[in-house]
């Protein structure tokens, strides 16, 4: 699955044209599948750096599976919302191609920080997709062990797990985890609403200063909320890293294929030591905010119809049909898997047990506290005065 | 659970309250599938397809386009088990503009948390463990209708927050005075006479209108979730006293109409009927023994005269009144039991004096207490008393403010009458009443002179205070206010 591997088996791939920019008329974007599914060989990035992946048919027809399984998963969980099983829900609908293609260029030691919308990240680092599911039933925090999974909790602040991920990544460096191929590398995803943040300004600051071994992931879905990007930037946002003193590199995030190679480069130059760098992956966010926003309100149909042409699942179907990667029975199997699992997670969220009262005292200290181990007692001995054993 | 499933709008989005029906996607009869979209609803934040919850056939629509729905109220039904054969109450192909009404289960379900265990746990709007509802998602904050549960132990502070008297025993004599707290000011009852019927369900915005109207909330049969009232209850309530010409109130020289029978029917309800309630229930429980003392007041007026004159009280009201709170205060110090209560297998005898004032107002005979009064300096007691009155003239009297009240005294010279024979309020041992001070001939230094003289009445439980103890008290307060200096030199 390297880049650049000449002695790829050759099926599955267009006759190997010249290398060229992307065909979309934006020379500033790296892409290996348009949006009609043709397949490019390979792409010069702004810097010079050629990006080109070679997969195995099985390989393809498993970026396929993620992205649809990742699409119906949360497709359940917004329906989960509003027949009021979920407080609230961040859909990923049209970014499924940046969270898998960049998601699955992680290498198991590489660690993430996600915002609040990994579901599909949250998926290639192998969990549960109901853990989410429970923070937004509130039932309880999203705790799963960060360390486990290499892959941080969710965080609602916009932008803070930038700094945290810079931290992070800084230890790496200096636990002298990098500078080999088995190198640490750690993975900061944001949005484009947060590049105006101070905190992921600070990041990058600091990221460059101290040359960590960190990729800044930047999900440009076009739209802050409700601010478009042109409220957030005067400049195309990956050309920031420039001032930073880092590379940067716009790529096309509803192109699966171009997302893994770029991300894999990136991940790869940091875990050699060779610094930080910022990805803007250019892509749309096709529903709301979260399921308490309502995206007519602030842009046009023709806006969101112009990005369904150019739907991250359909360009992989038609190469993979194109190609006869896949059969009509593969997108089937694929599709009843993907029912499957859904039906699977909305059983097991509907049965999701309320939390103990008292697990709130867990996991605040790795070793207990004195002081916190009497509020628990107190709390206890409350609730045990009530009639009633359970609470 | 039946196969007839209800579905109630969810909050679509962090805190809110209703949407509308903008349009059905789907109409009774039509099979539908798990996640399909069947209704387009409009809330304050977005316009959104609801998915449906189940598969099966649409069974009932409760909501027609256009209408706007509370959320937690039922807006379809729908059959998941279509093709087990017809329903018992056949519903089916009702057209949706005859729109059908939700079951009462249903809706009990929505106002009300069901019990533990009608529901799977975990279920949105199902109970969580222990009888608390899961209001993190689903239908927000009209779940939490849940009532609290009780706590195990009832220690004697903590219980029957509404009963008149804290449990706290006491040995019945001079000598041993048993401090009891002060009984919780939260009990929202409206007359603090000691009602114990128990706390009244309103929510804060109804309570002021309740007040704002004159109406008791004790008086009133909620409509709403779980018994509690609604701005409803209380406006109708509030409606037909508003739309008779005369208003329920003590004043008898209203002009009152009367109907051909030549009688007026005035309904009985808020302050009156509490009124009525707690001197009936007092004057057939408590054994009252009246004794009056007519008093020659002429050097107390005189210091109050004095006390007027003086820099610091110029600007305080000071009333005759002022002087008897203070004597009652004085005479309770040294006759501590007459500021007691009956309970049955025991007295209880309080510390504190909670000093009631009745005070007649447009709504009625309402007896607001100063707290503690017994701490006061005479001066914190003028401004309390003065509060007190302008409060209660305001119709601003608090439910707080009445309860609680230890003893009481009643201001009846006001009206021009000498004394009379006043009704202990409920839990309280003794009331005075203080009637018109006038000049009267009075035997003054060995002459007939005119003299300021005043009469005073006092009622008390005779379970607990004796013709002795209670003649003894009367003579106190009578001392003071003939002579004030001295008493307060001999007793303080």
């Amino acid at each position: 699955m390297a880049k650049g591997d000449p002695g790829a088996p050759a099926r599955g791939r267009r006759a190997a044209p010249r290398s060229r920019k992307a065909t979309t008329g934006d020379p500033e974007l790296v892409q290996l599948l348009t949006p009609s599914g043709e397949r490019i060989e390979s792409v010069t990035g702004p810097d010079g750096t050629e990006y080109r992946v070679d997969f195995t048919d099985e390989e393809y027809r498993g970026l396929y599976r993620d992205l649809v399984l990742v699409r119906k998963l949360d497709a359940e969980a917004t329906a989960l919302q509003r027949q009021g099983e979920l407080g609230i829900w961040a859909s990923l609908l049209g970014q499924e191609a940046a969270q898998v293609g960049s998601g699955r260029a992680l290498r198991t030691q590489d660690m993430a920080f996600p915002t609040y919308r990994e579901h599909g990240v949250l998926y290639c680092r192998g969990i549960d997709p109901i853990m989410p599911l429970g923070l937004f039933r509130g039932v309880d925090q999203g705790g799963w062990d960060p360390n486990e999974f290499k892959f941080n909790m969710y965080t609602i602040v916009i932008g803070a797990q930038t700094l945290h991920a810079t931290g992070y990544a800084m230890g790496v460096a200096m636990d002298g985890k990098t500078g080999t191929d088995d190198g640490e590398a750690v993975i900061a995803y944001f949005g484009d609403g947060a590049t105006s943040q101070g905190d992921v300004n600070e990041a990058f600051v600091w990221a460059g200063v101290f040359n960590s071994p960190l990729v800044f992931f930047c999900q440009n879905n076009q739209y802050a909320i409700s601010e478009p990007l042109e409220r957030q930037t005067r400049i195309p946002l990956y050309r920031r890293a420039a001032g930073f003193g880092f590379p940067g590199v716009r790529v096309d995030g509803n192109d699966v294929l171009a997302t893994y190679a770029v991300t894999r480069h990136a991940l790869d130059n940091a875990r050699h030591g060779q610094g930080p760098s910022l990805i803007e992956a250019y892509t749309y966010r096709m529903g709301a905010h979260t399921t308490s926003d309502d995206p007519t309100r602030y842009r046009i149909a023709s806006e969101v119809e112009a990005w369904q042409a150019k739907d991250p699942i359909a360009r992989m179907k038609a190469f993979l049909e194109r190609e006869k990667i896949a059969d009509a029975g593969f997108f089937t199997e694929v599709d009843e898997q993907a029912r499957r699992e859904a039906v699977d997670l909305r059983e097991r969220v509907l049965a999701m047990p309320n939390p103990e009262p008292d697990t709130m005292f867990d996991h605040v200290y790795p070793n207990g506290s004195p002081l916190l181990d009497e509020q628990r007692a107190q709390f206890s001995r409350y609730l045990e005065s009530f009639e009633g054993s359970a609470h | 659970m039946s196969r007839i499933k209800e579905f109630n709008l969810p909050d679509l989005g962090e805190g809110l309250t209703e949407g509308e029906i903008l349009a059905w996607l789907v109409k009774v009869g039509d099979t539908i599938e798990l996640n399909q979209p069947i209704v387009e609803v409009e809330t304050a934040k977005a316009a959104v397809e609801i998915p449906a919850k189940w598969a099966g056939q649409v069974q009932a629509i409760f909501h027609p386009e256009g209408s706007t729905v509370e959320v937690g109220t039922p807006i379809i039904a729908i059959d998941t088990d279509p093709g087990a054969g017809p329903v018992e109450q056949s519903t089916t192909g009702a057209p949706t503009t005859d729109l059908p009404a939700p079951s009462a289960a249903s809706l009990a379900a929505v106002e009300v948390a069901p019990t533990e265990g009608a529901v799977e746990p975990g279920l949105i709007g199902g109970p969580a463990p222990g009888g608390r509802t899961a209001v993190l998602v689903g239908y927000g904050p009209r779940t939490t209708a849940a009532k609290r549960r009780p706590r195990k132990d009832t220690t004697p502070a903590a219980a029957a927050p509404a009963a008149p008297v804290p449990a706290a025993p006491v040995q019945v004599g001079p000598a041993r005075v048993v401090p009891a707290p002060v009984q919780p000011t939260s009990v929202p009852t409206v007359n603090g006479n000691g009602r114990s019927s128990g706390p009244v369900l309103a929510k804060p915005p109804v309570r002021k209108l309740a007040k704002d109207l004159g109406v008791d909330l004790g008086t009133l049969t909620g409509s709403g979730p779980s018994g509690s009232i609604t701005r409803e209850d209380v406006q109708r309530a509030a409606a037909p006293a508003a739309a008779e010409p005369v208003a329920v109130t003590t004043s008898a020289s209203s002009a009152a109409s009367f109907g051909a029978d030549r009688e007026q029917r005035i309904p009985v309800k808020g302050v009156r009927k509490l009124t009525a309630e707690n001197m009936s229930r007092s004057a057939f429980t408590a054994p009252h023994v009246t004794e009056f003392l007519t008093v020659d007041v002429t050097r107390a007026m005189k210091a109050l005269d004095r006390l007027r004159g003086r820099r610091e009280w110029r600007d305080v009201r000071v009333s005759p009144l002022l002087l008897v709170a203070k004597a009652v205060l004085l005479a309770v110090r040294r006759h501590p039991l007459v500021n007691s209560s009956w309970a049955g297998d025991e007295i209880v005898v309080k510390e504190y004096v909670n000093l009631g004032i009745a005070a007649a107002t447009e709504r009625g005979l309402i007896v607001p207490n100063i707290k503690d009064a017994g701490r006061l300096t005479l001066r914190e007691l003028a401004d309390a008393m003065t509060d007190l009155v302008q409060t209660a003239k305001a119709g601003k009297t608090s439910p707080a403010d009445m309860s609680g009240g230890t003893l009481t005294i009643t201001n009846v010279g006001v009206f021009g009458v000498d004394t009379g024979t006043p009704i202990l309020p409920p839990g309280e041992s003794a009331i005075l009443a203080f009637g018109a001070v006038r000049e009267q001939p009075w035997v003054h230094k060995g002459k007939v002179k005119p003299r300021l003289v005043t009469t005073l009445g006092l009622s008390f439980d005779h379970r607990i205070i004796d013709g002795e103890l209670g003649s003894k008290f009367l003579r106190d307060v009578g001392d003071f206010l003939a002579d004030p200096e001295a008493a307060l030199l001999a007793w303080t």
